[in-house]
């Protein structure tokens, strides 16, 4: 349905955006809650939240910086783990470059997993009109400032917690929460069995070496088992249709 | 770290995150994407979330050596059951953590 007027389009967006929140805050909370708990002051957590945008990309620094791995890898770690957001920008490119920069650049900024999974398929359809970019303003700037004011919520409940709760386990625990359920096949179940079992291996390797040595071989196995799937599919589903058969 | 570098690794990540999110949207009609690299793209969340999870249980210390008395073991498996079932990040970690004090309390 397309909007009457852009204000209208932002509200719509603000509120396809909040049955999405209850996924969100907790995640912001413990971001908030763990960077308290590693030492780091209120202002520059909240300096990394802004600069960082990217809950993933904050957890896993935060997780390197706890174990002392040099800047640079840091850097380089978060960096693959935003990737995705290249993809995102190609797929909402075609609806939003037309936009002057003072458009383009804050939404650029405010792009999330969320605010594109709600965008995506509706800019790409042609169905919101004219004013589908204030759509997609709302979702994103919904999404931004509840993930901002969750981090801050979880700041001021960090100072609470005692060490001897072992809160630190909470950052595999989240990457847990976000890998189980996005294997959807067998590459991808692939991708994260070699992943995982590189980087145990290679843990001794110097510089985090061995998380991107493991990242770009679970990549490759994603890849090797996603080609080897789709060539022979047909012969693959005859033959098991045999065995199965007395 | 220094408060230095700390700042300069949250500015070049910030930076470069920004960077990525806009690069499409700003040169738009200059840049492809290969299409091996657009697929190669879809496999890198699953790959890096399993390689930063793995270890972080397997070395509850940190320095790469394996230790038998790991609570933290059992606790994955049954979080990682529950995220399969319930999809739930707040349930997953809920019983993550629950499992890990028991585990714990009892000396597992």
């Amino acid at each position: 349905m397309p909007y009457q007027s852009g204000r209208e389009a932002f509200m719509q967006g603000v509120r396809a955006l909040i049955p999405l929140s209850p996924g969100v805050v907790p995640f912001g909370l413990l971001t908030g809650v763990m960077a308290i708990n590693m030492g780091m002051s209120p202002g520059t957590t909240m300096g990394m939240t802004l600069l960082f945008y990217s809950g993933s990309a904050q957890m896993v620094a935060l997780q390197l910086l706890h174990t002392g791995v040099v800047p640079l890898a840091i850097v380089v770690t978060a960096l693959v783990i935003n990737l995705r957001f290249i993809m995102y920008s190609a797929s909402l490119a075609p609806h939003l470059h037309h936009l002057p920069r003072r458009w383009t650049w804050p939404l650029s900024y405010m792009l999330s997993d969320q605010s594109y999974a709600l965008c995506s398929l509706k800019l790409s359809s042609g169905e919101l009109g004219q004013f589908a970019h204030h759509y997609y303003a709302g979702t994103a700037s919904a999404m931004w400032l509840s993930w901002q004011l969750s981090v801050l919520a979880g700041i001021y409940l960090g100072a609470s917690i005692p060490e001897t709760w072992s809160l630190s386990f909470a950052i595999p625990l989240s990457f847990l929460a976000l890998l189980v359920p996005g294997i959807r096949s067998a590459a991808s179940l692939a991708a994260a069995s070699a992943g995982g079992l590189i980087a145990v291996l290679a843990v001794n390797m110097p510089y985090n070496l061995g998380l991107i040595t493991a990242s770009i071989g679970g990549v490759m196995a994603g890849l090797l088992i996603e080609s080897v799937r789709k060539r022979p599919l047909s012969d693959a589903l005859t033959h098991d249709v045999e065995r199965e058969t007395p | 770290m220094s408060d230095l570098a700390l700042w300069g690794v949250f500015l070049a990540a910030g930076l470069g995150t920004f960077a990525m999110r806009l690069s499409f949207v700003e040169l738009y009609g200059r840049l492809r994407i290969p299409s091996v690299l657009s697929r190669a793209l879809l496999y890198v969340p699953a790959s890096v979330l399993a390689a930063l999870v793995l270890p972080a249980v397997v070395y509850p210390n940190g320095q790469g050596e394996f230790v038998l008395n790991n609570p933290q073991i059992p606790a994955a498996i049954i979080a990682a059951w529950v995220a399969w079932q319930t999809r739930n990040t707040v349930l997953t970690l809920a019983v993550g953590m629950g499992g890990l004090w028991l585990f714990r309390f009892f000396g597992v």
